[in-house]
């Protein structure tokens, strides 16, 4: 057997693993029985309206990651393949939509496209997701040897076939996995399908807050839960089984090799690419004009106050510094939780478990954050010091959601230290924790402040989770615009517009903080 | 016996990578484990190192048991075929890593890097950063770090598989010039044999999982255990033949080989044992040449066809008819 670090495994493993049992597992096993147990859902299952349901979830899941793959593969294309100026704003600018707040989005759509419908729902969710397809893509396109298509070129092959014949198949794992990711964040997608879709376009997630919150109808919602749950280990399963390929089968070599200026028919997919950033732009820009609609800063004034009267229990700047701690929490939370299960997966090194491990980490991306945040009210009572009232629960399950992304970002850099690094490091005498410290923390140090800000990022903008836990005093403000937008009123409206702004602009801020960090030729996945 | 292997077994789900495998190395010796690749000679060396864990079989140091020694605690310097130094560090703090987790204090430090980067030919290269090496740099600087905390015992993997010829046999002369000065005790596991026989003082052949002969290198090289060893070793071709008072008698005629024991043996001929030679007693037909650095390699049409060398200058055609002579430096004798 070869030996992988099996104690600093079993020292490190209880710390992810408790969390995710205490605070996944526990409060959605106790959802899903009670509405189990209470029975119905069965009725519930049978019912044709169920079924329209589940059909629509999946099938504007299904589209918009259709959208996302077209707008983002050319992307992907200009990121990794092209030798081109100004490529470094393409990448914030491809970033931004995916860690903007899903209110933000959902309301610079419904501004766009005041009509309604399924469109928007689609756009929106496609709008957010470009960014996955084109940086998982573009991560390996720019480490793919292209002394392959060469080849190929050398062999008879025209540009256009040597693509399909060659470039895509060395592609298709990343794709695969890429869509996996999309697929879920579109089916479970909350906050954009529930401003945009409003009483008429519903999906499980918004079915089962509804359920849940108004309607009250448990069972009703436990077996929509249910159903969900096997849809997202589904799309999981598919996404490791790409990832498993991913990382054995390639011969990687460094972007400087493999980047060109594009040549021929490769500045009509560059054309395109120009052409999805531009359009990613236009909602981002829609919000902000509309922030100071008439010229006039009242929406920004008006952040200093409650909003229309009888809105908000806050302020806009209580909102803010509300979400800039619970989101500090929730980093530092995430940050232990998921280097520790990276470093966890790494020290077991590859096999079964580990997959299985990797998988069961990734859960809480895809289960309802609508039934985690009411798992939590049913039973972390029965933790010591009752936590349901505690201020703690909003940063709990901000972790839960970001701990994913930090392991999907820290997991693959940590994995491509070459293990004999590590050996060579412990045959000079340092032990499995001095190793960590003198190889894997330089090596990986800047991936790390990455993932953090990044998660941090994204814990600013949770809206699902956060707008079920966050007590009206502690409001954050994308719970804030979504009050707002909810009730009449124009002051409402601007106020939310220059909510949305700031939150953009310390997102932009966050993101070039993280360009900067960027490791030239790291291989994390976001 | 400083280290002592007994017995030991190590398995992979498909394979049994090392079998039953009994080492020795006393101390100051250099003992080069020789195979081809995939005979289970890296997972051995791993296995010492405390990389691998065995599923029979001991590793021992100076009689005592290492199983449950960890791999930072064994005090054994491993060096990787392609270096593997820490990126992020420049050249003296790769070489100064081993002392610093000693807790060796810095003027120490900084004075035994400098000892060893001399010893290495590296004067001055203290600050370079990894990157601007070349690849023999690069080792050289891997041997430095290894050496730097005076292991008990040196674990080279291949340490010079990855550097082109003319700088392989530089960094091995080296090499073995380090180990001596040093008097450091050492495993190398190669799969050329030029290597094994100029740094080490005993060499071990594996095949399959399983030593199949050790020995001073030229008894190794003289006579090899059987056919496979053999031809690992560059023979190409096997005759059987007759020793009497040290003169072999074969189909080729009779050569001098005065260490071969009387009776039936087995005559393994490498290319260099037919040499061109005008008042040589065989005759053939040259059926191809191919230059080499030093000689002209070529094949021959005798009774069947063979291999054999001419000097660059008196190459023949192909074509031609050539006398040629055994040579008995080209002979390995098996039992």
């Amino acid at each position: 057997m070869a030996l992988g670090r099996p104690g600093l495994a079993l020292a490190l493993a209880p710390v992810p693993l408790g969390f995710l049992a205490v605070f996944f597992l526990w409060p959605v096993a106790a959802i899903l029985r009670r509405g189990l147990a209470a029975g119905g859902v069965l009725s519930v299952l049978g019912k044709e309206e169920t079924w329209t349901l589940v059909a629509f979830t999946l099938g504007q899941a299904a589209a918009s990651t259709v959208i996302a793959l077209g707008a983002g593969l050319p992307v992907a294309f200009l990121l990794a393949r092209s030798r081109l100026p100004g490529l470094a704003f393409v990448r914030v600018a491809v970033l931004v939509p995916f860690v903007l707040p899903t209110v933000v989005v959902g309301l610079a759509f419904r501004t766009l496209m005041p009509a309604g419908g399924v469109l928007p729902i689609v756009l929106a969710n496609a709008f957010f997701n470009v960014a996955v397809v084109a940086r998982t893509v573009a991560g390996l396109w720019s480490h793919v040897d292209r002394r392959a298509e060469d080849a190929a070129r050398t062999l008879g092959a025209s540009p256009p076939r040597t693509f399909t014949a060659v470039t895509l198949p060395a592609l298709a794992p990343a794709i695969g996995s890429a869509a996996a990711v999309v697929f879920l964040f579109c089916a479970t997608s909350f906050g954009v399908v529930l401003v945009l879709g409003g009483a008429r376009y519903r999906t499980l997630e918004t079915e089962i807050y509804l359920r849940t919150v108004e309607l009250l109808d448990l069972p009703g919602a436990a077996a929509l839960s249910l159903l969900q749950l096997a849809a997202v280990v589904a799309a999981l399963s598919v996404g490791a089984a790409a990832r498993r390929r991913r990382e054995t089968a390639l011969r990687l070599r460094g972007r400087q090799e493999t980047a060109r200026r594009p040549s021929g028919g490769e500045w009509g997919v560059v054309a395109v690419a120009y052409g999805v950033v531009a359009l990613l732009l236009v909602p981002v820009a829609v919000l902000a004009l509309r922030s100071v609609s008439g010229w006039s800063l009242d929406g920004y004034r008006a952040l200093a106050g409650t909003g229309f009267p009888g809105t908000l229990q806050v302020s806009g700047v209580d909102a803010a510094a509300n979400s800039v701690r619970a989101a500090t929490d929730a980093t530092l939370l995430a940050m232990t939780l998921g280097v520790a299960a990276s470093m966890v997966l790494v020290a077991l090194r590859r096999g079964r478990l580990v997959e299985t491990l990797d998988a069961a980490l990734m859960l809480p991306l895809g289960v309802s954050a609508v039934t985690v945040g009411f798992g939590y009210l049913i039973t972390l009572d029965r933790l010591p010091g009752d936590l349901r009232t505690s201020a703690v629960l909003v940063p709990l399950a901000q972790a839960l959601v970001i701990t994913p992304l930090v392991i999907r970002i820290v997991l693959p850099v940590l994995r491509s230290i070459d293990e004999r690094l590590r050996q060579a490091a412990a045959t000079l005498g340092a032990g499995p924790w001095r190793v960590w410290r003198e190889v894997d923390v330089p090596l990986a140090g800047r991936s790390l402040l990455s993932a953090a800000a990044f998660g941090y990022v994204v814990a600013l903008g949770e809206f699902g989770a956060t707008s079920f836990l966050a007590r009206p005093d502690t409001a954050t403000l994308p719970v804030a615009i979504g009050r707002l937008i909810s009730r009449p009123g124009e002051l409402n409206n601007q106020m939310a517009y220059a909510a949305c702004t700031v939150l953009m602009l310390v997102t932009v801020a966050v993101v070039l903080l993280v360009e900067r960090l960027r490791v030239p030729g790291a291989v994390g996945e976001f | 016996m400083a280290l002592s292997v007994r017995g030991l077994t190590v398995r992979y789900p498909a394979i049994i990578a090392v079998s039953d495998v009994d080492i020795e190395i006393s101390d100051g010796e250099v003992l080069a484990l020789l195979g081809p690749s995939g005979c289970g000679k890296s997972t051995l060396l791993r296995a010492v190192a405390g990389l691998e864990r065995p599923d029979a079989g001991t590793v021992c140091w100076d009689g005592a048991d290492l199983a449950a020694i960890p791999v930072h605690r064994r005090g054994f310097g491993l060096v990787f075929q392609d270096g593997q130094l820490f990126p992020h560090r420049d050249v003296a703090g790769n070489v100064a890593f081993g002392l610093r987790m000693r807790g060796v204090d810095k003027s120490t430090r900084d004075a035994r890097v400098g000892e060893l980067l001399a010893l290495l030919g590296l004067d001055g290269y203290q600050h370079r950063r990894i990157t601007e090496l070349s690849g023999g740099e690069q080792q050289r600087v891997a041997l430095a770090r290894a050496l730097a905390p005076r292991p008990r015992l040196l674990l080279l993997d291949e340490p010079l598989s990855a550097l082109d010829r003319a700088l392989r046999e530089q960094l091995a002369m080296d090499l073995a010039h380090a180990l001596r000065v040093s008097g450091t005790t050492a495993l190398v596991v190669t799969h050329d044999h030029d290597e094994a026989f100029t740094l080490a003082d005993r060499v071990a052949l594996m095949r399959a999982g399983r030593i199949t002969q050790s020995g001073r290198p030229e008894e190794v090289w003289r006579a090899p255990a059987d056919e496979p060893t053999a031809r690992f070793l560059g023979c190409t071709s096997f005759l059987p033949a007759t020793v009497a008072a040290g003169v072999a008698t074969c189909a080729l005629g009779a050569v001098e080989l005065p260490r071969a024991p009387d009776g039936p043996v087995r005559l393994g001929l490498r290319p260099t044992a037919l040499r061109v030679d005008g008042s040589g007693p065989l005759d053939g037909e040259v059926l191809a040449r191919v230059h080499r650095r030093d000689h002209v390699r070529l094949v021959v049409r005798l009774d069947t066809a063979m291999d054999a060398v001419a000097g660059i200058a008196d190459a023949p055609e192909v074509g031609a008819r050539v006398r040629l002579r055994l040579d008995p430096d080209g002979l390995a004798v098996l039992s």
